[in-house]
């Protein structure tokens, strides 16, 4: 490989590193500043224009406070836990085709840090390494309200991880590829070509399933503050708290990231042929995959101060009684369809 | 694929470093002054009871074991779905039977109220088992 390309590959995994956490960042603000407009509050505005710098005065704050290891707790492990939720968290976003391609210094260069060519498995993986994490740190802390949180929260994570693959292997039945670059593809031209209007129950399994992997509300049961005080990371403080609230908002933005890719077009711009308007059709497909992106993000917040939290025997019959059976439903049907438009 | 699946490593590196960074700044200039109270786990404000590594309800297991068996059957979806279009009918049939396999079980589970928290009474089988019940949990 030439020095070239690897500095271009350093430099895609820097971007999109650092746009995560950026993202991260305006989330942390625009939850607060959001929740307080729904309930009629003010939020953060103190920290420079608007309380934008908000955030960052937090982040400060976590580096400089004590970080506290219980006696009991077992140690390795209990510094370990945060550091293998987040960084799985962090790196799911490498496979996202987040516009079309560009051409820089004379060579087409795809914006997608890795277009591994299983794709849809790497971010499935990788999210089902996450589980790990919140289990190891329920675990380590010698806490009962950790352990509670922690296990409530592991087979709440398994449950719908079922739901949403299967409702994966439904979009894969129409494009045929792990690639999320061919999803992509697959759903370019007019708007009617988005998966969402061909799958719409997928869609509503996957959305659903999304918000109790995020651990968000209507399924955050696994910190449920009135019983269980902060679920899985009640003993954790300081920056390894902090890092506990990095993951769970990169794992949002990569859900967000990751709906858009297999529902709504990914970069698509609907009616527009990206690729024969150059650099400019390369601005208006990331523009394009941003406003979608930001969109769910709110909608993350929007659903947190609608929805009620589920009791947890609601939560298991919703993801074993309901989402699994609709989930298998929907994979019949898919492949009935394919099958008789084949022969017909 | 070597060169996407090699940058998928610089990722991983990447992303240690990312996380070692802030640990490391917040070592080099955070207090630390510890003692014995400062060290016990939170119960409450109370002196914290035993230790919180005991059993834990058998239902998390039950929950553990039938994901397994359905993870494996994704397993198994993902290349058939791959290769759907080509294959066509005779794919449908063989899933088919494959699916209807793992449904009866899925449906077994469910009557015997497995997947339900709650436990309900539930007679276990006929014949040897027919005595024996579950305790009423509720």
């Amino acid at each position: 490989m030439d020095l070239l390309g690897f500095i271009i590959i350093l430099v895609k995994v820097l971007v999109v590193f650092a746009a995560t956490m950026l993202t991260v960042l305006v989330m942390i603000y625009l939850e607060r500043r959001v929740s307080a407009f729904m309930q009629g509050r003010l939020g953060p505005n103190r920290v420079g224009p608007q309380g934008l710098l908000q955030p960052i005065a937090d982040g400060i704050k976590f580096m400089m406070k004590e970080d506290i290891v219980p006696a009991g707790a077992d140690k390795p492990i209990f510094i370990l836990a945060p550091a293998i939720l987040l960084i799985p968290a962090l790196m799911t976003f490498a496979v996202i085709p987040f516009g079309s391609d560009i051409t820089l210094f004379g060579r087409q260069i795809p914006l997608q840090v890795a277009d591994v060519n299983v794709g849809i498995l790497y971010v499935l993986a990788l999210t089902s390494i996450g589980v790990y994490g919140i289990v190891l740190a329920g675990w380590s802390s010698n806490s009962k309200y950790s352990l509670l949180g922690g296990l409530r929260s592991s087979a709440q994570l398994i449950s719908y991880e079922l739901a949403m693959g299967l409702a994966v292997v439904s979009i894969i039945l129409l494009s045929g590829s792990l690639k999320l670059n061919d999803i992509v593809a697959d759903q370019q031209g007019y708007l009617f070509s988005w998966n969402v209007f061909k799958q719409p129950l997928a869609f509503i399994i996957f959305l659903v399933a999304v918000y109790a992997e995020t651990n968000r509300l209507p399924f955050d049961l696994s910190e449920a503050e009135q019983e269980l005080v902060g679920g899985y990371h009640t003993e954790y403080s300081s920056i390894k708290f902090a890092m506990f609230f990095m993951a769970e908002y990169a794992n949002m933005i990569t859900a967000a990231a990751l709906t858009v890719t297999l529902f709504f077009g990914g970069w698509d711009f609907p009616l527009v042929d990206e690729s024969s308007l150059g650099i400019l059709g390369t601005v208006l497909s990331v523009c394009s995959f941003i406003l979608k992106m930001g969109f769910f993000l709110f909608l993350f917040i929007w659903v947190r101060w609608t929805f009620p939290r589920f009791r947890y025997d609601q939560l298991m019959k919703l993801g074993w009684k309901v989402m699994l059976p609709l989930a298998l439903f929907n994979i019949f049907i898919t492949a009935g369809y394919l099958t008789v438009r084949a022969l017909v | 694929m070597y060169r996407d699946f090699g940058t998928v490593l610089v990722a991983v590196i990447l992303g240690i470093v990312m996380v070692a960074i802030p640990l490391l700044i917040q070592k080099l200039i955070a207090p630390s002054k510890k003692s014995k109270d400062k060290l016990q786990t939170y119960e409450c404000g109370e002196e914290a009871e035993g230790s919180a590594w005991l059993q834990f309800n058998i239902r998390f297991y039950v929950i553990a074991l039938i994901f397994l068996i359905f993870d494996v059957e994704i397993v198994f979806l993902f290349p058939w779905a791959v290769v759907f279009k080509e294959l066509g009918l005779l794919a449908l049939i063989e899933m088919g039977i494959f699916l209807i396999i793992l449904i009866a079980g899925l449906a077994y589970v469910w009557v015997k109220a497995d997947l339900d928290w709650v436990k309900r009474n539930v007679r276990y089988g006929t014949g040897r088992y027919q005595d024996v019940r579950m305790e009423k949990t509720t």
